[in-house]
């Protein structure tokens, strides 16, 4: 075993994997960028090392840097983690060439994984079940179009070099084919710099199910059972599950066969991931899935799986790494119970899933047990940042059946309170909640489907707006001085009563409340309700209110401009009626403004200031996550302040230019 | 000692005191009501008409949000001038602003365009006392069309009229205590100086205007015809003739910018030396209700008050054998040490002697005082003017005058003849004088007042050997009641400013709290006491 290992990661997945060295004595070096420099994983590992500035190419990405810190630091090894360079062969080939451990698979294994069509070509050979489709080097029109004609409708288009869904075309008509295929191909050359595209039948209706294995370096391979992976949002997991609901053991008998094959005709070594998509129009049926691709490293979700198997994975990882054998053969592998995880990420569901950055004004996790485990790599007052990937934390709850796990993992989310950027906790309590989700009727149209049901803010925002209200009085009471009797006496006035207006937006919509100071009572009102407030208090950010013989309480964390009050059942974010000054709105009306609607990165500028454009005109484009978003004039006139050039990053609400009508 | 309470909540008494003593309040809160709506109807869509905040608005959002504000002649002219000034058109109190209390004096316009009554002019004038007296900065928001010139012989000329606050702001600057004006509406003649003296001024685009003489005056005067806005406006005064300091766009900018220079005034805060925790009374106050008789001839023990006043209702009680119609000790009211002077009866010499031995304690250690005042007098009668009940009288009233501790005066039943200057009276300049709506002011009482002439009248016509039948006696008596009862009221006598306001018996512990913390604010001068007549 080694004695120290270097952790090529960040976040919540170096933390974790820390956290098995730590158990199993082996010591850690992190690694940083500028932006990490005090984060969680620097702090959890015994040595640290910077790599640079906060872009990941400038740090994460930094090989050679990585391989000289391990060098100089002393470690046998280096995990990837996942992302960054886990999948990346040419690194893999630099750590043996400096004789340091790359903890993975053979570089050939990724080499070949990594390219989808030669993986499914192989795959083929090796007779484990592909996807009807082409995935050859012959990629004439003429060509394509029979290979589409005999893979049948519909079909999909993905580009050869490609992921996250750019080049991807679904074609549903022989008439729609090569004008989709001209799209498909402009798309993947400018992204990828390869043209080159793949035909694969389009499955309506399908799970996600994908089969974890283990190979060591003797040639045994084993798996470790599947995953359900099939609620997705922007082709991206959420919710992951073990095993998958449903699932008739023959099936996965064939499933475990079928991955355990796929490794072996790769030679594969340590942990991997073979994601099949199963065909789910009549059922789950032991023919009906294929091979999708094979990930080539640890996978976010892979808690799920030691929830069920009790196997540590980072360690299986490190004692095969290390040379030894697999700790456990096939049959002494089984499972037991069911595990569900929810990926926390900072994000605006609202708002098409778009990644949300900012400070973590308040975080509180639920707490953990045998039955809930949260992996995070941020503690309260981080940033989250546009560098890197915006998920907060994996939320795992397991229990003897789904069932269990389920109800374990409502109340989990329930509990974990996050305020500063948007984030995904609401969407994820109500797909557990949803109906569809607790009978397991999922696929990976889940969340579209369902997507009424999962976006719609439904919940009675009153007893929000007396939260927020309250927690606005606390706050002028502590913001006083020395302690006198003008600190306490809440808008105390001889002989009258005073009432006060409060303004919250939320969205778009504005809320008012008006609260009524009458002989030392005080009472609420909010549109035709009535609050009348026995008592109310506030400690360590949470704040707690009782009125007409009820108790409600919630956390509370206060931004600049907003407040955010998260109930269980509901984080709100309220903008605060700012004491609008004249002299700024002097400066013309705000009509034509408009602010950068998320973090990201201006890709394209299309106009120079003070050029006329007609309204909707796009003005520039914004990348964000891997999705390009048009920003376009809101009335047609002269642009003004537009100062951006491409390559400028900016930030969530920044001024990008102005429309002077 | 913690003070125990022994009334009995259960008896008839207590609920029928209490049933009296809340249509009082309600009385006044309704009342208070009325007059915070300002002007009449007309007058106030005027006003909002041309986007102005209504004046208790302007206040409200010159405040710290939530701040308390102490508000003084509340009911100043109340029913003079045909009713038509409530408030005297004119909103004083202090509040908050930057962390810091301040005396705000705000004109409203929608009574009579906020032209200055006779009341109007004393309470302005109260209010600057109250700032000198407490070290408050001053902000004048000020929307007022200057002198009400039907009434220019009582509001002008004399030492305590118009002019008198001008010298003030320029005096108070002088002593450092801030002055600061907002121009929201008119400034016109002298009220052109409330602006042109202030430290530092603010003024409203479109709708502050500064000048000497207004447009009226000066067509009359050379013909030439020229807008208010551009005779003194903003634009003028804030570029051309540096009148004001800062343009502002409406109201609300204005205040702002008010806000903004007290917080940029400097000040220090004022240690407090023996300021603890507040903690509150042990019983509820609102039991006071019960407590205070409904007839006010009905003895009760005032420390039954004080307990439902002081912190924790620890009174530390001084000679409490000795004088016993007067209670003295030392307390804490919402964290300030006080000490507490009440009456439980007529003064006796002993009391007398008592009281001024306490305020010369007080004083000693620099401790604010606290008079709860229900007195009909000094004892009289042969006994005791032969026992020098006049010279121990002087006594307390020397110590009362002379003490320069900050004084607290609450008129919680019967204010009368020299018990009023005993018990530290307006005359005595307490820092605050607070009426509760039970309380009776004059020189003696309505009973008596009829009583004492009557007599007078009787022994006139006796000596001529005329008589007297009980039907004249009574005829004669009647107007001489009606008039006591009348100018003794509460609300007469704070139509009148003889005091800063009535006050809910249930607020008397925040009161003193918010006027303690107040004063605070000033050093407390060192006291020389006169000549104790032994």
């Amino acid at each position: 075993m080694f004695d120290k290992i270097l952790i090529a990661n960040r976040g919540e997945i170096a933390c974790r994997i820390m956290r098995t060295c730590r158990r199993m004595g082996v010591r850690t070096v992190a690694v940083y960028s500028d932006a990490d420099a005090s984060a969680l994983h620097v702090r959890a590992a015994d040595e640290a090392v910077r790599l640079g500035p906060a872009p990941a190419a400038d740090s994460y990405l930094k090989g050679e840097a990585i391989i000289a810190a391990a060098l100089q630091f002393g470690a046998q090894a280096i995990h990837p983690g996942y992302g960054f360079l886990s999948e990346r062969a040419e690194f893999a080939l630099a750590c043996h060439a400096a004789g340091i451990v790359f903890i993975g698979p053979p570089v050939e294994a990724i080499r070949t994984m990594g390219l989808k069509g030669a993986a499914k070509i192989l795959m083929r050979e090796a007779e484990v079940p592909v996807l009807p489709g082409y995935e050859g080097t012959e990629q004439s029109d003429d060509f394509l179009m029979q290979q589409a004609v005999a893979t049948g409708w519909p079909l999909l288009i993905k580009a050869e070099a490609g992921g996250g869904g750019k080049g991807m075309r679904k074609v549903v008509s022989p008439d729609e084919f090569l004008p989709a295929l001209a799209g498909a191909r402009r798309e993947a050359l400018a992204a990828f710099g390869d043209h080159r595209v793949v035909l694969e039948k389009y499955l309506a209706q399908a799970r996600h199910i994908e089969v974890q294995v283990f190979g060591d370096q003797s040639g045994n391979v084993v798996h470790l059972f599947e995953r359900d992976c099939s609620v997705q949002r922007r082709h991206q997991k959420i919710i992951e599950e073990a095993p998958a609901f449903g699932l008739p053991d023959e099936m996965r008998a064939a499933m475990g066969a079928a991955a355990v094959a796929a490794a072996k005709a790769v030679n594969y070594t340590g942990a991997g991931t073979v994601e099949f998509i199963a065909d789910v129009s009549a059922g789950l049926r032991p023919d009906r899935f294929y091979f999708m691709e094979m990930n080539t490293r640890l996978q976010v979700e892979h808690p799920v799986t030691e929830a069920i198997t009790g196997v540590d994975l980072v360690e299986w990882q490190l004692r095969i790494a290390a040379g030894e054998r697999l700790p456990l053969g096939q049959e002494q592998i089984s499972f037991d119970g069911h595990a569900i995880e929810a990926r926390i990420y900072a994000e605006n569901p609202a708002q098409g899933f778009l990644p949300s950055t900012g400070q973590l004004l308040h975080l509180r996790a639920p707490g953990s047990s045998r039955f809930v485990r949260v992996d995070t790599g941020v503690r309260q007052g981080d940033t989250v940042t546009l560098h890197y990937d915006p998920m907060i934390a994996k939320l795992v709850a397991r229990g003897a059946s789904r069932e269990d796990a389920l109800r374990r993992l409502r109340l989990a989310l329930e509990a974990y309170e996050i305020a500063g950027p948007h984030t995904n906790r609401d969407f994820l309590l109500r797909v557990a909640e949803h109906q569809a989700f607790a009978a397991g009727d999922v696929d990976t149209g889940f969340v579209d489907k369902h997507a009424t049901d999962l976006l719609a803010a439904t919940e009675d925002v009153a007893d929000v707006l007396v939260l927020a209200t309250l927690h606005l009085m606390l706050m002028r009471r502590t913001l006083a001085g020395p302690q006198s009797a003008w600190d306490e006496s809440c808008c105390w006035h001889n002989n009258l009563d005073v009432r006060e207006t409060f303004r919250f937006t939320r969205g778009d919509v504005g809320h008012e409340v008006v609260a009524v100071h009458a002989r030392g009572r005080l009472s609420l009102i909010c549109g035709e309700r009535t609050f009348d407030i026995a008592s109310y208090r506030e400690d360590a950010g949470h704040i707690e209110v009782e009125c007409g013989g009820r108790r409600l309480r919630s956390a509370v964390a206060q931004g600049d401009a907003e407040l955010t009050i998260i109930t269980r059942r509901q984080t709100v974010r309220l903008m605060l009626d700012a004491n609008v000054r004249a002299d700024d709105a002097e400066e013309g009306s705000s009509a034509g403004v408009v602010d950068a609607p998320m973090p990201g990165r201006v890709i394209e500028v299309f106009v120079r200031d003070g050029d006329s454009v007609e309204r909707n005109a796009p003005v520039l484009v914004l990348e964000a996550m891997k999705m390009e978003y048009t920003i376009r004039a809101p009335v047609a006139g002269a642009v003004r302040s537009l100062l951006l050039r491409a390559g400028d990053q900016v930030s969530e609400g920044a001024r990008l230019f102005a429309i002077e009508p | 000692m913690r003070l125990v309470s022994s009334i009995d909540k259960q008896s008839a008494s207590f609920s029928e005191n209490a049933a009296h003593m809340k249509s009082l309040v309600a009385d006044l809160r309704a009342k208070a009501a009325e007059i915070a709506l300002g002007g009449d109807e007309r007058s106030r869509e005027r006003h909002l008409s041309r986007g102005k905040m209504l004046p208790r608005e302007r206040v409200r959002a010159l405040l710290d949000p939530g701040s308390p504000f102490l508000e003084i002649g509340q009911m100043a002219a109340w029913r003079m001038y045909g009713g038509e000034a409530p408030s005297a058109g004119l909103i004083a109190g202090i509040g908050r602003i930057a962390g810091r209390e301040c005396m705000v004096v705000c004109n409203d316009a929608t009574v009579k365009g906020g032209t200055y009554y006779p009341m109007t002019v004393k309470k302005h004038l109260r209010a600057q006392e109250i700032a000198r007296e407490n070290h408050l900065p001053c902000l004048y928001l000020v929307d007022s069309g200057g002198a009400y010139l039907p009434a220019q012989d009582e509001v002008f000329p004399d030492r305590e009229h118009f002019g008198r606050i001008f010298f003030n702001q320029a005096n108070m600057s002088a002593i450092g205590i801030a002055q600061i004006a907002v121009v929201m509406g008119s400034c016109t003649a002298g009220g052109a100086y409330v602006p042109a003296m202030a430290d530092e001024s603010v003024i409203v685009r479109n709708q502050g205007t500064i000048f000497l003489g207004g447009p009226p005056l000066i067509k009359a005067a050379t013909g030439e015809e020229v807008t208010a806005e551009e005779l003194g406006g903003a634009e003028v005064h804030a570029r051309v003739s540096g009148v004001s300091d800062h343009y502002a766009m409406d109201d609300r900018h204005a205040l702002n910018i008010a806000r903004e220079i007290v917080g940029s005034l400097n000040l220090k805060r004022r240690e407090q030396p023996d300021a603890v925790a507040a903690r509150p009374p042990q019983y509820p106050v609102d039991d006071i209700y019960g407590i205070i008789p409904k007839d006010a001839r009905t003895p009760y023990d005032v420390r039954e008050v004080i307990a439902r006043i002081v912190d924790d209702s620890d009174l530390h009680e001084f000679k409490k054998l000795y004088g016993t119609t007067l209670v003295c000790g030392f307390a804490h009211i919402q964290g300030h040490a006080v000490g507490i002077l009440a009456n439980n009866g007529v003064l006796f010499s002993e009391s007398a002697l008592k009281g001024a031995h306490f305020i010369e304690l007080c004083c000693q250690r620099n401790i604010p005082l606290v008079f709860l005042q229900n007195i009909t007098g000094f004892m009289v009668g042969k006994k005791h003017e032969a026992g020098g009940i006049a010279r121990d009288g002087a006594k307390l009233v020397t110590a009362v005058a002379c003490a320069k501790v900050p004084k607290f005066t609450i008129i919680i039943g019967g204010s009368y003849g020299a018990g009023n200057y005993g018990m530290c009276g307006r005359a005595f300049g307490p820092r605050f004088l607070w009426m509760w709506p039970n309380a009776r002011i004059g020189v003696m009482g309505s009973e008596t007042a009829p009583a004492v002439l009557a007599q007078v009248r009787r022994d006139a016509l006796a000596a001529q050997g005329r008589d007297w039948s009980p039907s004249e006696e009574a005829e004669f008596m009647k107007p001489i009641r009606e008039q006591y009862e009348t100018q003794g009221h509460p609300y007469y006598a704070t139509a009148r400013l003889w005091d800063d306001g009535i006050i809910d018996p249930a607020d008397t512990r925040m009161v003193l709290g918010l006027g303690l913390a107040a004063a605070a604010n000033a050093p407390t001068e060192e006291t020389r006491f006169g000549v104790f007549r032994m």
